[in-house]
């Protein structure tokens, strides 16, 4: 199956589950969920990654019980006016909670329109801060910010360091040039004072376009600074960039450390094969040991055989458990019953790492814990934190020659 | 790639605002051409080369045609729209993952001394080379590069004379897109390809054309040295994110103070 | 002053005219949240479309930069606001004179040394990737990791910090469009807007005639530039965050002049009715799409492409000059432009 074929069935697979109330057992009343992506523009390749955990969720919710949800899908084509509009169109539409949108920007200006016409937002991923510390009464976050992220992986690291037994003295930090790597350049230092523990010195920090073709000038800069690990903040391809790199100037660091995307991610492994092997990811993750995490994962390979379950899917689907949740407590579609039932969640029997699903008074999910995730052999392993691992960790990296 | 922009340019006088998009075309073809026949981009660049010679060639005489005594923005409307459809065409066709290739020579590299050469960046360099030199010869030596020109000099003129400027209009429109095939092939060697990677590339051909001078080949050869070497020392120098605005900044300075281009001809 | 504007409008154009301000000034009574939104992209691009086409369709010059001039202006008075707490009527002053300047430096440097057609274009260009680039690394508003203004509460529309609802914005843009018409009529029909139709049908031939060429293709660009600036203004303050990746790509100079490219260029009505078109257009398509229950990302936009073929193709000076013809308008003076058009190649 191409593809092409392949995205024609999910299509009909969506439709059906949306059209047919037969296959999600016979729920008296259901709720709209406007769910706003960037399916095509720049950000296509996240949007429509995001999007395919809409119709494995839809059916796990069902298996746990929860009412029926009603996906309407707004495309954002990657642009802040078109993401406006769709939200305000979805409302009209009798979208009773929105859920979206993957970028910050675009999250910002829906959650305006969620806050102005009072329809609760969940957002799935976006890392920006501030959207949170607005005072929005109707937006709720179940995912990480930028400092949570760094805090997360440093802890993470200190275990990995320990159970391997190797602590690099000296680090280089490169990160790509935009909202993300930005957010974590600037919290990175201030964080990492919070763990004395740390046995490297940044020795030098290298920042690359995001739009760069060519990185061979950054590698060469950052293998010349003599630094014995590599920690990175990177999107997808700027990762493939630079592992080509690492193999062709022959340097292998004896950590590569990412605390964003990209080094974990398909098209990595895809395209590196046994090169790919060796990095720590420190992402927002899933927990593989939790009942729901199983359950999900064993939907989603059914569904997906050639694409390993990540972040994407995970936090898309947690959103619909939100919202599916809180419908379900609140008994009524009434947006205020709704946000207010969101407020108060306490989902336990959830899929990522950490206590649970619960919103603070800004609306944040500030219980979320990060996990460390190891390459190993094409697949992903989770190796820290202990209680929500399922290997141990491996280091040094190995010589990209000797493989 | 900036060749290709270069000779459809110099003669057309067209500006291609589809370029980038173009070469992710032949970018996915030969993409296509690796998983199905195992053929090496190196190899693949020959026939992808040859379709994209015929779309151009289509483009040219169906499209563009009509659009060469219009002005600028018209003509400049027209491609945009060609570049909008051919991205999403590409993305319901592909999909907007990344996609790459791996050769036997992907991560290969030569040690020069201190020096760590990429393989598969020679290679393409030489491929480039040879499609440049052999785009040089046609223009110099066959009667048909010579009319072309002959266009370009003095459109009127060349009325005058009798030479069918309509379909040697539209040849060295397919010329320009087989350059840009054979880049695409080439570049398909060195990095991945995903359907919103082609406006940055048309950006760059544009930067590097222009300050090697536009209708100029040798220019465009060396546009793109210049502009490589640019980035490169801004980017070892100040901070790498920043490396592109010194290309830019080249570009200014030379569209101020030599706008036909480094090596290009005055009035031409 | 009133009477000398409406001079030699045909009294269709005006009844016509005034039709059309009615209906757009009800228009928020009978309108959900979504087609207010609508409403307010398609006067936003009328507004920019309008400044865009002082430089393009009087002066003749192509600018495929504009985003420049909303980036920063959108940041001068976000960054006054957020930083000094200036309100953005006093902060949209900073924008004017910082994308003025901009544009007079561009100008400067174009019309000195000769950087004309084509090359002028590639320029404005250069100068927009290096602000996108330069503000990805100005850390004082945040570079790339973006520009949030505080949002406060909605309940109030307080106009003096352009903190409300969306009916506020859709009546500030309507006010802006609608007067940056008034400023482009009577801009075309004075002594400069006469200079400038000289200069884009022959520069030489104003030059010979004594035209200070220059010095009017500087006036456009700086007016031009200043107008831009404003819908930056609103821009920042609408959506309440700025990325450099966003608001100065080229992408968004080049969706903010195919309204006026559409509509007509050179026209007054053309930047109104191109936007009203593509936006309208844009929204159609996806509602077709909905109905159909098409839901492949990317089939929408290949349409949107092929009509913009179409429109190119078979109405080359747009939408705007054969439909004034068909409404009986074609000798008014709201389309003086247009006729000098005609004669064009």
């Amino acid at each position: 199956m191409d593809r092409r074929q392949f995205n024609k069935a999910a299509a009909a697979a969506g439709l059906a589950t949306t059209l047919s109330p037969a296959i999600v057992r016979a729920q008296a009343r259901r709720l709209k969920v406007g769910v706003l992506l960037p399916r095509s523009g720049v950000q296509a390749g996240i949007g429509q990654d995001c999007h395919r955990a809409l119709e494995v969720g839809s059916r796990i919710l069902a298996d746990l019980g929860l009412p029926g949800l009603d996906i309407m899908n707004g495309d954002t084509e990657s642009n802040v006016d078109v993401g406006r509009a769709r939200a305000e169109r979805l409302i009209s539409e009798g979208a009773q909670l929105l859920v979206g949108a993957f970028d910050s920007g675009q999250t910002t200006a829906i959650a305006q329109v969620a806050e102005q016409r009072g329809v609760p937002l969940v957002i799935n991923i976006a890392a920006a801060p501030p959207i949170t510390e607005q005072g929005y009464k109707f937006v709720f976050r179940n995912f990480p910010t930028a400092p949570m992220i760094l805090g997360d992986a440093f802890a993470n690291q200190l275990e990995v360091f320990k159970a391997t037994g190797v602590s690099p003295k000296t680090a280089v930090f490169m990160h790509v040039n935009d909202t993300f790597g930005v957010a974590m350049q600037k919290g990175f230092s201030g964080v990492m004072q919070k763990f004395p523990a740390i046995p490297y010195k940044v020795v030098d920090t290298i920042a690359y376009d995001p739009a760069a073709r060519d990185l061979s000038v950054e590698v060469t800069k950052a293998r010349a600074s003599g630094a014995e690990a590599l920690v990175m903040v990177s999107r997808l391809n700027d990762a493939i960039l630079i592992t080509r790199e690492l193999v062709k100037q022959r340097w292998a660091p004896s950590a590569i450390l990412s605390m964003g995307p990209g080094w974990y991610e398909d098209q990595y492994l895809k395209t590196l094969g046994k090169l790919g092997d060796g990095p720590i990811s420190f992402v927002p993750w899933y927990d593989p040991n939790k009942k729901l995490a199983k359950a999900l994962e064993a939907a989603h390979v059914k569904a997906h055989p050639e694409i390993n379950l990540n972040t994407n899917h995970i936090y898309t689907f947690e959103a619909l458990l939100v919202a599916a949740d809180a419908f379900k407590r609140a008994g009524s579609a009434d947006p205020k019953a709704l946000a207010d039932a969101i407020r108060a969640t306490n989902i336990t029997d959830n899929v990522s790492t950490g206590p649970g699903i619960q919103f603070d008074a800004k609306g944040q999910n500030d219980k979320l814990r990060n996990s460390a995730i190891q390459n190993r052999g094409g697949k992903l392993v989770v190796v820290a934190p202990a209680s929500a691992s399922n290997a141990k960790p491996e280091l040094p990296v190995r010589a990209y020659d000797k493989r | 790639m900036a060749l290709g922009l270069s000779v459809i340019f110099g003669v057309v006088r067209v500006v291609n605002f589809a370029h980038g998009e173009m070469m992710t075309v032949a970018m996915y073809l030969a993409l296509m051409l690796f998983t199905a026949l195992k053929l090496d981009p190196l190899v693949s660049l020959v026939p992808i080369a040859a379709v994209l010679f015929v779309f151009g060639y289509l483009l040219q005489a169906g499209l563009i045609s009509p659009f060469i005594n219009r002005p600028e923005h018209s003509q400049f409307m027209l491609l945009v729209a060609v570049a909008l459809i051919l991205v999403n065409l590409q993305l319901i066709a592909f999909g907007p993952d990344a996609k790459g290739i791996r050769t036997s020579y992907s991560f290969d590299s030569f040690k020069l001394g201190p020096l760590v050469v990429d393989a598969a960046k020679v290679y393409a360099a030489g491929a480039a080379l040879v499609v440049a030199a052999a785009l040089f010869a046609f223009f110099r030596f066959t009667l048909t590069g010579k009319a072309i020109r002959a266009c370009a000099d003095n459109y009127h003129g060349a009325l005058v004379v009798g030479l069918n400027v309509r379909r040697l209009y539209a040849l060295t429109f397919g010329l320009g897109a087989a350059c840009v095939g054979a880049a695409g092939a080439m570049l398909m060697a060195v990095i991945d390809v995903t359907p919103a990677i082609g406006p940055a590339y048309t950006l760059l051909a544009f930067v590097i054309v222009i300050t090697g001078g536009l209708g100029s080949m040798p220019g465009a050869l060396l546009g793109g040295l210049l502009i490589g070497l640019t980035e490169a020392l801004g980017g070892v120098l100040f901070t790498p994110s920043a490396k592109s605005m010194f290309a830019f900044a080249l570009l200014v300075l030379v569209l101020l103070f030599r706008p036909q281009g480094i090596l290009g001809r005055k009035a031409a | 002053m009133i009477a000398r504007l409406l001079e030699g409008v045909p009294r269709r154009g005006l009844v016509l005219l005034g039709l059309l301000l009615a209906a757009l000034v009800v228009f928020p009574f009978f309108a959900s949240g979504y087609l207010l939104t609508v409403g307010f992209l398609v006067l936003y691009f009328a507004y920019v479309g309008q400044s865009w086409n002082i430089m393009m369709g009087f002066a003749g010059q192509l600018s495929l930069g504009h985003s420049l001039y909303v980036g920063l202006g959108a940041y001068a008075a976000a960054a006054l606001y957020v930083h000094f707490g200036v309100s953005p009527w006093i902060g949209l002053s900073a924008s004017i004179a910082f994308s003025g300047l901009a544009g007079a430096v561009i100008g400067f440097l174009a019309f000195r040394f000769g950087v004309a057609g084509v090359y002028f274009a590639i320029l404005t260009i250069a100068f927009a990737e290096f602000a996108r680039i330069g503000f990805d690394h100005f850390a004082w508003v945040q570079g790339s990791s973006g520009f949030f203004l505080p949002v406060a509460n909605y309940a109030t529309n307080d106009l003096w910090n352009l903190r409300g609802s969306p009916t506020m914005f859709y009546y500030l843009m309507l006010a802006m469009s609608a007067a940056a018409f008034v400023l482009c009529h009577a801009l075309v029909r004075s002594r400069m807007g006469y200079y400038w139709q000289a200069i884009r049908e022959s520069p030489e031939a104003a030059e010979a005639l004594g035209i200070n060429v220059f010095r009017y293709k500087m006036a456009a660009v700086v007016i031009s530039a200043a107008m831009t600036s404003l819908a930056g203004v609103v821009f920042a303050f609408y959506y309440n965050n700025l990325f450099p990746e966003q608001i100065f790509h080229i992408s968004r100079s080049i969706e903010l002049i195919l309204g006026p490219i559409i509509g007509g260029i050179g026209t007054l009505v053309g930047p109104l009715v191109g936007a009203l078109l593509l936006t309208g257009l844009a929204e159609g398509m996806r509602e077709i799409m909905l109905q159909l229950k098409v839901d492949v990302p990317g089939v929408k936009q290949v349409f949107y492409g092929l009509c913009l073929l179409l429109v190119v193709m078979f109405l080359p000076h747009g939408v705007w000059p054969p439909l004034a013809r068909r409404l009986g308008l074609e000798r008014g003076g709201a389309d003086g432009a247009a006729r000098a058009d005609e004669g064009k190649p």
